[in-house]
């Protein structure tokens, strides 16, 4: 008689439940240190849900396949040359940015979630979090895997990891993380599984990804959405640890509502990368970050916040704000960037006509009004030779690290500007939902490392332009940085496809 | 009533699991994008194992639908017989 194959309730309840035991020589303190300083109360983790129920086994059958699809496609991405087939060589700037700026996060995810994953006296809880911890290194791995190709054809690309840690734009998807993860092990959970994970993931990546698509980047979208086949777990997880502590006892609620505020806000500070990726960097666009923004954040979110109603959690606090910003944070970002393209790791542009028609028809309320007349002008400083590099340090917001380029969402024309003192000492903030994370815990955010402030002291290699970029950022100034146009970049890609610069047509022409 | 929403990687597996939940979810929206299918359904969504199996002609795990999920939105409950996605407002 062959063994009755088990049901995926029991198979859950053997091979994660099961593996629960007793402690009878500890003191369970001793054991989960972690688990009361945020000031949560857990009752029963027994009362702890996992919907997907996977178990190890299934786990790693799972995964295997994942891994064998996706490194089928890069090999034939790579046999193909497919670093030839996308849209054009502006497009691989996006690739880049993700690289120093997103991947290192997945590692940071790996690191938080093996962490806090330790401290949850839930077996339910220890067990997701081990996966999901997993799941995160195999990320790293695979985006490290699918760029590299692209590190033997592009600018850019070959001290991501180097940057991540000192680069100036990089230190803003950096503090997020680091922020989380010196947060207890509670709030970790709500930063990154619940209001990452579940609220905004889906904005990061599913356009990023659709648009790689629409720009033949093939590999890219295949790590991309087989990260994002994980991503659904994740997601569920951060749904799921939200409903626990909410069920576990009602004085949780106001804890969780206030990580939801900061998180939330948070999050779209460091989302603004994406904003700009998509609205100025696909040269084959998808959708506007506006479109997507309604989709995934106040449809898909605004579904989520009705169900959740029912514990007494609010929308986040500035989420009206956020709203607001999406007419205008594409924009004001990528000015930033243009402005000082000659201390990054990758090249901007002005968008050519056809594509300032598309910003013009994505955004009637705001591009031609406040946005385009600049954009023009700075077109055509640069076709007088003269391309405007923004040749000061800009001031950063303490808390988020964005250079304080943001306006006020009443008036687009004025910089939104806020500060606190705190112990004798002013730090100033691009928002008020960046301020009101200072105010309520200043000792943490006085700590920040801001890398303006770091090269003012002298913490950056030295008092030169050159010594903070050349020297301890590990640019190749000339060739990593500047415009797009007359970069390396730019004639390798002309030569492959027999293209000619609009300097070189003039040149034949005389 | 709130939508949930299912994503799954545009390939041949994924065309008969939207095919079946198009037959179990009569109301449901099909959504085609750059390499990827969004369903989107008022309050529920269901994915039946064995409607997948008919259309598939095999054996089919419900669990191996993370082989080609991208995302989803709503409450999700899953067993040996079906994935179901539901907003309880
Ligand atoms: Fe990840
Ligand atoms: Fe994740
Ligand atoms: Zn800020």
């Amino acid at each position: 008689m062959s063994p009755k194959k088990l049901s995926l309730k029991e198979k859950y309840s053997l091979l994660t439940r099961d593996l629960e035991w007793e402690y009878s020589y500890r003191d369970y303190k001793e054991i989960f240190p972690q688990e009361e300083f945020e000031g949560i109360k857990i009752t029963d983790w027994s009362k702890w849900e996992d919907p997907f129920r996977l178990t190890m086994d299934a786990y790693w059958k799972y995964q295997a396949e994942k891994e064998k699809k996706l490194y089928a496609i890069f090999d034939a991405f790579a046999q193909n040359n497919g670093q030839l087939n996308v849209a054009d060589a502006r497009y691989v700037n996006a690739v880049k940015l993700f690289l120093t700026g997103v991947s290192p996060l997945e590692y940071q995810a790996y690191s938080g979630f093996a962490q806090v994953g330790r401290q949850f006296g839930g077996v339910g809880a220890r067990v997701a979090c081990q996966m999901q911890s997993l799941d995160e290194l195999r990320h790293v791995q695979t985006q490290i895997h699918a760029m590299s190709h692209y590190n033997k054809f592009f600018d850019g690309l070959s001290e991501f990891n180097h940057m991540h840690d000192r680069v100036w734009y990089l230190s803003v998807p950096k503090s997020f993380f680091d922020d989380a993860r010196s947060a207890g092990p509670f709030e970790y959970m709500v930063a990154i599984g619940f209001s990452f994970e579940y609220v905004l993931t889906n904005l990061l990546f599913v356009p990023f990804m659709s648009g790689a698509a629409y720009n033949g980047d093939m590999a890219t979208v295949t790590f991309g959405f087989s990260a994002q086949s994980d991503e659904a777990r994740h997601m569920t997880l951060g749904l799921e640890i939200i409903k626990f502590l909410l069920e576990q006892h009602p004085d949780n609620v106001p804890i969780v509502q206030r990580w939801i505020n900061k998180w939330f806000w948070r999050g779209t500070r460091v989302l603004t990368l994406v904003a700009m990726m998509m609205d100025y960097m696909l040269p084959n666009r998808v959708m506007s970050w506006k479109e997507a923004f309604e989709v995934y954040f106040e449809e898909a979110g605004g579904a989520l916040f009705k169900d959740l109603a029912r514990y007494g959690i609010e929308m986040p606090v500035y989420a009206e704000t956020a709203i607001a910003e999406k007419e205008h944070l594409s924009h004001q970002a990528w000015s930033i960037f243009y402005n000082y393209t000659h201390a990054a790791a990758f090249h901007t542009w002005m968008p050519n006509e056809r594509e300032m028609d598309w910003l013009s028809e994505k955004y009637p309320n705001t591009f031609d009004r406040y946005y385009r007349a600049r954009f023009e002008h700075w077109r055509e400083m640069e076709r007088a030779g003269e391309r405007f590099y923004n040749p000061t340090l800009p001031m950063l917001c303490q808390t988020c690290q964005i250079p304080m380029g943001f306006t006020e969402m009443d008036n687009p024309t004025l910089i939104a500007y806020r500060q606190s003192v705190f112990q004798g000492e002013r730090y100033n903030f691009c928002s008020d939902g960046c301020k009101d994370i200072f105010d309520h815990e200043p000792q943490k955010y006085v700590q920040s490392w801001l890398p303006v402030h770091q090269i003012f002291q002298g913490n950056c290699g030295g008092a030169e332009m050159e010594d903070v970029l050349a020297g301890y950022y590990r640019m190749n100034l000339g060739t990593d940085n500047l415009d797009f146009h007359g970069s390396p970049d730019e004639q390798r890609w002309n030569h492959w496809h027999n293209l000619q610069t609009a300097a070189e047509q003039m040149k034949k022409a005389s | 009533m709130s939508k949930v929403y299912l994503a799954l990687q545009d390939n041949e597996e994924s065309h008969y699991i939207v095919e079946a939940v198009e037959e179990d979810n009569p109301a449901v929206t099909v959504i085609y994008q750059p390499a990827m299918i969004r369903m989107e359904n008022e309050g529920q969504m269901v994915v039946r194992r064995e409607t997948v199996e008919e259309k598939m002609g095999r054996d089919w795990e419900v669990q191996s639908i993370h082989v080609n999920l991208i995302t989803l939105g709503g409450n999700v409950e899953e067993d040996d017989d079906a994935l179901t996605l539901s907003w309880n407002d």
